[in-house]
């Protein structure tokens, strides 16, 4: 069989047009992104649908029209972005689907790129769906097939969770056929499709049965999977990628407990849990976010009046916050082990670890580790490198020329989801706020409501403006707001991988004939004062910020300039050695990462993208333009 | 067999690329393999750490702390910042080029290069620093420090892919106009690291 080198996110995507999928529709996020890019990319050779949809919401509910006609589809987002699809979510699992429906969710335990820890697999069981939790890429290929089968053998969604560390892993991952979709879907009309609270009753009925059913079908599922070592008390239950983490961190510590791997942690299956109670007397259960295990092992143990002693969050063993890995997990599982009942604690730790696990060197191979552990590396003071605005980013332009203008007048920004919250970084101290995805519009627009005498001026990204800032805008205008709207349009989706979006001459797989025009629907939503402006030329830019923040009322400034990391340099900046007075105006306004200091004098490196925007700070006209034609 | 390669860089050197290829080499030798990368937000310019794991009966992709045969680094302080990755006895190959980050220049942070090269020569024997910067320069382009580097990294002893392998995989990985420049990156690395091997 063929093997690939597949990132968790690409294998969802082959194991999805493996499934025969006609419809994938998602708005980018990390760590979900290259699901859609990769089935975008292969959406012409397979004769299926594929789109950036403009926010989660409607990607969910693009993905059920087509699972309504008896198509498979898929939708996906990361774990914020569905609790902007969450309404549509919460009525599908009543309404249920035809056609499978998938929808894939990346959680982000740690958090590597987002602005929650949120557990969708407690999302699953709040909607009442059933969710598979990845532990590899192969796995979770897997899964996605299974899930299509699963969706529509019972009518409901069915979620796919895998984490950062399963989405952004590669792995070997071995390759089946292909499946094309049918074609002939058809929506077949049906009072069921209308969700009427009388329906809405049964339906919940319907529901809650299906977990119990659920629950019983998952007990037969591959992807849960036993290991007994009738030798020993101890059970280890993990879910998803931390699997990989306590068989690692057993193999280290030579240990053999009982284990029982979780792929399905929504409803629990009761059957692999009921056998682990009957060899087990302790249970230690690791997962990464909330105990959603856990806490249904815990039930689970009380109703069948199991004597088990359960470990886990409840009792702090293993933390809610931040990613797990091998060496939080050995930690974990030795300090489990350590803490036995007292007349085990009696007798020698050595004859201890024998009688419980039935395999020896444990303790010598624990401290061994422990040992390794404890040796601490003299480091020297290291360079601090937090993400920074790319040389060039026509994001640090706008927020200098806004600063320049706003800091006499006690100016504040909000700020929205992007690269350019990255303007909260010193030395540009721009945005001071970012909550979520359109709210830096809508923030402002309540802060304006109670500070009036002060300015408000909200920054968004394009894509977010698509995404949900129009609304804001809409009810800026509306409310008679006070405000400064900047879009930053700099042309694409810069900070998830450069999607396009709808002001783009282009979709997910082809051309856009119609790009819709973001100044056209500023002024359609009744915005009088609109200027767009280039951010690298200052001049302009201070003085677009001037006027807007002096007008009485909604005001929208687009800075519109291509993402840097998308065009070419044809011309780079050089110091003037002879000119530089070394005042370091540039370097300390800015902030870029191209500038450096040399001795006295300030010099631009070759990732200068020759913006010209420290061309302009110059009070010396220090700094000038070469050619690299 | 397992052979676990920590690779410690700045966003936009090709770290990513690399774990990649030296993935794609073992899949080639039919090992089993896992690579992961931990990034920060930005596009550019943040830390870099790519894990990447070759052999049989693999788990994870993340590699425990103390356990990476190879500590492969693009550039010198994020070499550093990854020690912690190293086993006792494992082998550093790493550029002793800089990438200065802004915070330096706006004297938030300081780069002390002295200090951090002796960091690094204290922790193992067998360390390799390259000027890759410059090799990568004669190679044709500044982008080629990765490559390079895999150069060097081809020279060492016992590794589960064959060289040619690796060196066919990269250059199926770059674009077309660039292979002859990645060649000769990688030959000038090899040739590199040829002469760490003969001095021990």
């Amino acid at each position: 069989m063929e093997k690939r080198l597949l990132m968790g996110n690409e294998a969802i995507a082959w194991g999805a047009v493996e499934a025969g999928v006609a419809v994938a529709a998602a708005y980018p996020g990390t760590p979900s992104s290259e699901v859609v890019e990769t089935l975008a990319h292969l959406a012409p050779e397979y004769g299926f649908h594929a789109e950036w949809s403009v926010n989660e919401k409607v990607a969910l509910e693009v993905a059920s029209g087509a699972a309504y006609t008896g198509a498979r589809a898929l939708a996906a987002m990361k774990q914020v972005g569905l609790n902007v699809a969450a309404d549509p979510l919460m009525s599908l699992a009543y309404i249920g689907i035809k056609g499978g429906l998938v929808l894939v969710v990346a959680d982000d335990p740690g958090p590597h790129s987002s602005q929650t820890e949120q557990d969708t697999r407690k999302f699953a069981a709040f909607a009442k769906l059933p969710v598979f939790d990845p532990s590899s890429p192969q796995e979770a290929k897997e899964m996605v097939k299974a899930a299509f089968v699963l969706s529509e053998e019972f009518h409901l969604p069915v979620i796919l969770r895998p984490t950062t560390r399963t989405a952004h892993m590669a792995q070997d991952v071995a390759m089946e056929t292909a499946n094309l979709p049918t074609r002939d879907y058809r929506f077949e009309k049906d009072p069921k499709w209308v969700i009427f609270p009388s329906l809405s009753y049964k339906k919940h009925i319907l529901l809650n049965q299906a977990q119990k059913d659920l629950a019983e079908k998952f007990s037969h599922s591959p992807f849960n999977h036993l290991v007994l070592n009738p030798e020993s008390s101890e059970g280890i239950v993990a879910s998803g990628v931390s699997y990989n983490y306590v068989m690692e961190a057993c193999e280290t510590l030579s240990i053999h407990p009982s284990i029982l791997k979780i792929g399905t942690p929504y409803p629990l299956p009761s059957q692999p849990v009921l056998d682990l109670f009957a060899h087990c007397a302790r249970i230690l259960v690791v997962e990464e976010q909330e105990p959603v295990v856990e806490d249904q092992l815990i039930q689970m143990a009380w109703k069948e009046e199991a004597k088990i002693e359960v470990s886990g969050k409840q009792d702090g063993r293993v933390p809610r916050e931040g990613e797990l890995n091998v060496d939080k997990v050995i930690a974990i599982i030795k300090a489990f082990l350590r803490q036995r009942e007292p007349k085990d604690l009696a007798q020698p730790p050595h004859a201890r670890v024998q009688s419980i696990l039935g395999t020896m060197e444990t303790t010598e191979a624990a401290s061994a580790v422990e040992a390794a552990h404890e040796h601490s590396f003299e480091l020297p003071p290291l360079p601090l490198r937090t993400p920074v605005l790319c040389a060039g980013c026509p994001h640090r332009a706008s927020f200098y020329a806004f600063k320049e203008v706003g800091r006499r007048q006690d100016a504040v920004f909000t700020g929205d989801i992007g690269c350019y919250t990255l303007g909260t970084i010193p030395p540009l101290d721009m945005l001071d706020t970012c909550l979520c995805m359109g709210a830096g519009v809508t923030q402002a627009i309540g802060m304006s409501k109670v500070e009036p005498g002060r300015k408000h001026v909200a920054f968004i990204g394009d894509s977010t403006f698509f995404h949900s800032g129009i609304p804001g805008m809409i009810n800026a205008v509306y409310n008679q707001a006070d405000i400064t709207i900047v879009i930053l349009d700099n042309r694409t989706t810069a900070m998830t991988g450069h999607q396009p979006h709808p002001g783009l001459e282009r979709t997910a797989t082809g051309p856009n004939p119609k790009p819709i025009d973001i100044q056209g629907i500023v002024k359609a939503c009744g915005v009088e004062f609109v200027r767009e402006v280039d951010p690298y030329d200052l001049k302009a830019m201070k003085e677009a910020a001037r006027e807007a923040m002096a007008y009485k009322g909604t005001a929208v400034v687009i800075a519109k300039r291509e993402c840097v990391a998308l065009v070419k340099p044809e011309v780079k900046y050089v110091v003037d050695p002879k000119t530089c007075t070394g005042c370091e105006l540039c370097l300390k306004k800015l902030g870029c990462p191209a500038m450096a200091k040399d001795k006295t004098l300030v010099v631009i490196q070759d990732n200068c993208s020759g913006c010209g925007v420290c061309a302009q700070v110059c009070p010396q006209n220090a700094v000038r333009e070469v050619s690299l034609r | 067999m397992k052979l676990d390669i920590v690779i410690a860089g700045v966003g936009g050197q090709g770290s990513v690329l690399a774990s990649r290829v030296l993935a794609q080499a073992g899949m080639a030798a039919g090992w089993e393999v896992r690579t992961t990368e931990t990034i920060g937000m930005a596009q550019r310019e943040g830390s870099v750490v790519s894990h990447v794991r070759i052999g049989s009966q693999l788990y994870g992709a993340l590699v425990p702390d103390q356990q990476a045969d190879i500590l492969f680094g693009l550039e010198l302080a994020e070499t550093a910042r990854a020690l912690m990755k190293l086993k006792p006895g494992g082998v550093i190959i790493a550029n002793q080029g800089k990438v200065v980050p802004a915070s330096v220049s706006l004297g938030l942070s300081v780069y002390a290069e002295e200090p951090i090269r002796e960091s690094l020569c204290r922790t193992t024997k067998r360390v390799m620093l390259v000027d890759a910067d410059a090799l990568a320069m004669e190679a044709g382009s500044s982008k080629t420090v990765n490559v390079v580097l895999l150069g060097v990294l081809s020279a060492l002893a016992g590794l589960p892919f064959r060289r040619d392998d690796l060196l066919q995989v990269i250059l199926e990985s770059v674009p077309k106009k660039a292979v002859a420049m990645n060649q000769e990156a990688f030959e000038r690395g090899r040739k590199i690291g040829v002469t760490f091997h003969d001095r021990k």
